[in-house]
């Protein structure tokens, strides 16, 4: 697993408060269908990873990052 | 002490129902900075809350980086606020027919769009810690109307829709967001009115007497400890009777 992966994973179970690792999260999980969150935890979620990753998520983008593989592609790609 | 270990932002906090609420939050325990626009408000500030470990802020309301700036110092100094209480308001009154979009406009920013400015700034540190309290201060003008205000009126009523939606966003971290409506206080900004509608303004308050900023910051307190917990969306009326919602 990549640093990004694996940070970007940590994030996630921290945010949500999930009772999986890091490790044991899937890539494929979607935020709100499979892990539960609602509208406001996925607004947190991106500003946790816009705060991790010093960078700023604009609204457009944030809207299209809706599982855990797609938060990792947007910061290994913009980060 | 009510809000012992707490940090209390409020704004427009040189004079007026601002300092007296900064006061009150002071010595019920707080860390309190106010805020002014200009550095000799700022400095007043700072006088009567140094003694409480708080201090006074210039901002600017309806300047982003201005806010931002704010944001960023408290960060390094104080820590952010779980209170803040959104008090700096104007009025540019006339009446509509000879209302300029400037007179509107001032007041529509400072009145109204600088409590989402400051909020959504603010909410941030606020979400984190699952805890805090926003407290708006409206005004019974923007439930009741008055002639000659209704930029004012309009901005007031403004705010508490705002305040009824945010509510709904955040309650789930643990933080409320109400309005306080004061009626006629005593201050610079009642001040100014014309005799006979002082007495006029009297006739219609059963308490027969215009308001002390006390009552207003005494409101703020309730809400803003642990008193106000389980209150959140509210409109909180001090205004003597003269309005009953």
């Amino acid at each position: 697993m990549s640093d990004i992966e694996n940070k970007v994973k940590e994030i996630v179970v921290e945010q949500l408060d999930l009772d999986v690792s890091a490790s044991e999260l899937n890539n494929s999980a979607s935020f709100v269908d499979d892990l539960g969150a609602d509208s406001l935890d996925t607004v947190e979620l991106v500003m946790a990873l816009e705060e991790e990753f010093e960078c700023e998520i604009p609204e457009e983008d944030a809207e299209k990052i809706t599982t855990v593989q797609q938060a990792i592609d947007y910061v290994t790609a913009n980060v | 002490m009510q809000l012992e270990q707490q940090v209390a932002l409020v704004t427009g906090a040189s004079r007026g129902i601002g300092k007296s609420i900064a006061e009150t939050l002071a010595q019920a325990g707080a860390v309190v900075i106010g805020t002014a626009t200009s550095e000799s408000g700022a400095g007043a500030i700072s006088d009567y809350l140094s003694a409480y470990g708080g201090q006074g802020r210039v901002l600017d309301v309806t300047d982003d980086d201005s806010v931002q700036q704010l944001v960023t110092g408290l960060k390094e100094a104080s820590g952010l606020p779980q209170i803040l209480v959104n008090n700096a308001g104007i009025t540019e009154d006339k009446l509509l027919m000879r209302m300029s979009a400037t007179d509107w406009q001032r007041v529509l920013d400072t009145n109204l769009s600088a409590i989402y400015r400051m909020s959504k700034a603010f909410i941030r540190g606020m979400m984190k810690t699952r805890n805090g309290r926003i407290i708006n201060i409206g005004s019974v003008i923007g439930s009741m109307g008055n002639a000659g205000q209704s930029n004012y009126a309009a901005a007031k009523a403004g705010l508490i829709g705002f305040s009824k939606a945010l509510a709904q966003e955040v309650g789930a971290r643990g933080i409320t967001v109400n309005v306080v409506a004061p009626g006629y206080i005593q201050t610079d900004m009642t001040a100014d009115l014309p005799e006979d509608q002082k007495t006029a303004l009297l006739d219609k308050i059963p308490l027969q007497k215009l308001g002390e900023t006390d009552d207003i910051a005494r409101a703020v307190l309730f809400l803003a400890a642990e008193s106000g917990r389980y209150i959140t969306g509210e409109t909180l009326h001090v205004n003597g009777g003269m309005y009953m919602a």
